[in-house]
């Protein structure tokens, strides 16, 4: 198909116009809006008591989905590829549930299992509050990001194939020196996109994260509820542009790695 | 897609032997029963109980109760809202994401890899930026003038803000394998560029595009981050099902808002499944087809 110049022109238009208005200019906007008042003001809104016990939050839930995600990721991508089983569509489907299910619905379901009265409610009486406490915001997170790492590690493990391995377990080596000299290395790649996409989603959480929250500034507020509840409730809008552009950077920063890691992945 | 020759297929079944699987399957890189068992622990724990909760919630009062709750006038709103609103979403996101990965795998210009890195930028952006975004273009103090907060067309922009990836992800790698031979011996026999598009390259990217649309459509129902901000929450007018569902929670009916998430629920499992019933049988056919 060998369209006209004028053709591929308009289409080039359309398509840039398209990106630019939707893309682009908002985010300009927003950028505008941060700093319109200076970098020590942004400075200075990102760096309250409640932005930075926000921003710790949310790293120590990163720093507790992470590997929960990773070794559960990996061992059920193994499973999945490796293992010879009946219902393993059954399965793949379970994987793909949390790309399907609304965060808002994530957040009821946490509330009717770990809440007051759900099937795990009697927690609570134990003394661990899952529901507007931590772990409910690590449940509503891994909920979200669980499959990530799995669809990932999957591909790259029916590439491989199993050769390496058997020849390695043909050579004596034990089921951890297989998984460790052999099948890690060879994931590697992919196991780290999985987790750039899983540090991403968990920063970025917002809908599943609020339900299960109680969402007090300095407590229980990661940085997406931080952006909320500056602009909902304390009608302080650059407070939340500047918590939102702080957000925008890790998020480019996270666009930077997949980028990378894209390109690595393809040349090796 | 790659097919095995029946040659390669003979050379490799010897050692598929079921006595060989069973002794390579002993620490040969599986994880054997055990670690099935803690996939599945795993994945019962985190995803399926939660869900068989609410499921089992909404049913809690009988059957009566769940067709109440959802259809009362405000729920039943919030649903058509959101269904009506993602059908717009997903099917501009139908036409513009196709043309959108036409641009970047067929034309060239400067800054291509910048604007080819830009499209995943709404998956790594948090929802909540993306409604703080728009907000700050279209809100009370825009800049431009246009002031849509807490209007229909809101949702749609915010919408079409989260899902732009779908489409051009599901059709640029498709268009990338695309044979252009077949596109020049269609010219060279003299037909026009649309009846090329029509009947070669339209088909052989229909799969990807509705796959694509269909993931943006499950995206958009279930969005809450992206227009909470900008949607305004009316009921009746703007209030989409997610935010429902939240102030159905916040008023302390569980049950109703159980209600609501089933219904939720179903219509992305019943597209998603429409999907890949779809997807599987094109596949097929396009196996035949060789």
């Amino acid at each position: 198909m060998n369209v006209s110049t004028g053709v591929r022109l308009t289409l080039r238009t359309v398509a840039l116009g398209y990106l630019f208005v939707l893309l682009i200019v908002p985010i300009a906007v927003i950028l505008f809006r941060t700093f319109e008042h200076g970098l020590g003001q942004f400075w200075e809104w990102i760096t309250t008591p409640a932005a930075i016990s926000a921003l710790q939050l949310s790293l120590l839930i990163v720093a507790i989905v992470v590997p929960l995600n990773v070794i559960f990721g990996v061992v059920t991508a193994l499973a999945l590829v490796r293992g010879r089983f009946r219902g393993r569509g059954v399965i793949e489907a379970i994987v793909d549930l949390p790309f399907a299910v609304s965060p808002v619905v994530v957040g009821v379901a946490l509330i009717l299992l770990w809440g007051v009265g759900g099937w795990f409610g009697g927690v609570e009486s134990l003394g661990f509050r899952v529901i507007f406490g931590l772990p409910g915001m690590v449940l509503a997170t891994l909920f979200v990001t669980l499959p990530f790492i799995v669809r990932e590690v999957e591909p790259v493990l029916h590439e491989i194939g199993e050769q390496q391995e058997e020849a390695a377990s043909t050579l004596g080596a034990n089921g951890w020196q297989t998984f460790w000299r052999i099948t890690l290395p060879a994931i590697r790649w992919g196991l780290s996109y999985g987790i750039v996409l899983t540090v991403a989603r968990s920063l970025g959480e917002f809908g599943a994260v609020i339900m299960v929250s109680s969402g007090f500034p300095g407590i229980s507020q990661t940085l997406t509820l931080l952006v909320h509840s500056r602009y909902i409730d304390d009608y302080n809008e650059f407070g939340a542009y500047a918590a939102a552009t702080l957000l925008m950077i890790v998020a480019l920063v996270v666009l930077l790695l997949m980028t990378l890691l894209q390109r690595t992945r393809k040349s090796s | 897609m790659t097919t095995t020759s029946p040659v390669a297929g003979a050379i490799s079944a010897p050692p598929d032997t079921p006595k060989a699987v069973r002794k390579f399957n002993k620490g040969a890189g599986g994880v054997g029963p055990i670690g099935l068992g803690i996939a599945t622990l795993w994945l019962s724990i985190i995803v399926l109980l939660p869900l068989a909760a609410i499921v089992f919630k909404s049913l809690e009062d009988g059957p009566v109760t769940f067709w109440q709750a959802v259809t009362t006038p405000n729920a039943l709103a919030a649903l058509r809202i959101t269904v009506v609103v993602s059908f717009i979403v997903a099917a501009i996101n139908v036409v513009l994401g196709t043309l959108v990965a036409w641009v970047l795998v067929r034309d060239d210009f400067p800054g291509k890899g910048f604007v080819n890195a830009l499209i995943d930028l709404p998956f790594a952006l948090p929802t909540i930026v993306a409604s703080i975004v728009l907000l700050s273009l279209y809100g009370p103090d825009s800049p431009v003038g246009i002031h849509i907060s807490a209007t229909q067309p809101a949702l749609v922009i915010a919408l079409l803000f989260v899902t732009i990836p779908f489409v051009v992800r599901q059709v640029q790698p498709v268009l990338i394998e695309l044979d252009r031979d077949v596109e020049e011996a269609a010219a060279s026999l003299g037909a026009n560029n649309l009846t090329i598009f029509r009947k070669i390259v339209l088909p052989a990217l229909t799969p990807a595009i509705l796959s694509g649309g269909g993931l943006a459509f499950t995206r958009a129902i279930g969005e809450f981050g992206s227009v909470v901000l900008i949607g305004g929450n009316i009921p009746r007018e703007t209030q989409v099902a997610s935010q429902y569902i939240q102030q159905q929670i916040e008023v302390d009916a569980p049950v109703s808002a159980a209600a609501v998430s089933v219904v939720l629920l179903v219509i992305a499992f019943v597209v998603l499944f429409v999907l890949r019933v779809f997807g599987s049988r094109a596949s097929k056919r396009e196996e035949q087809n060789r």
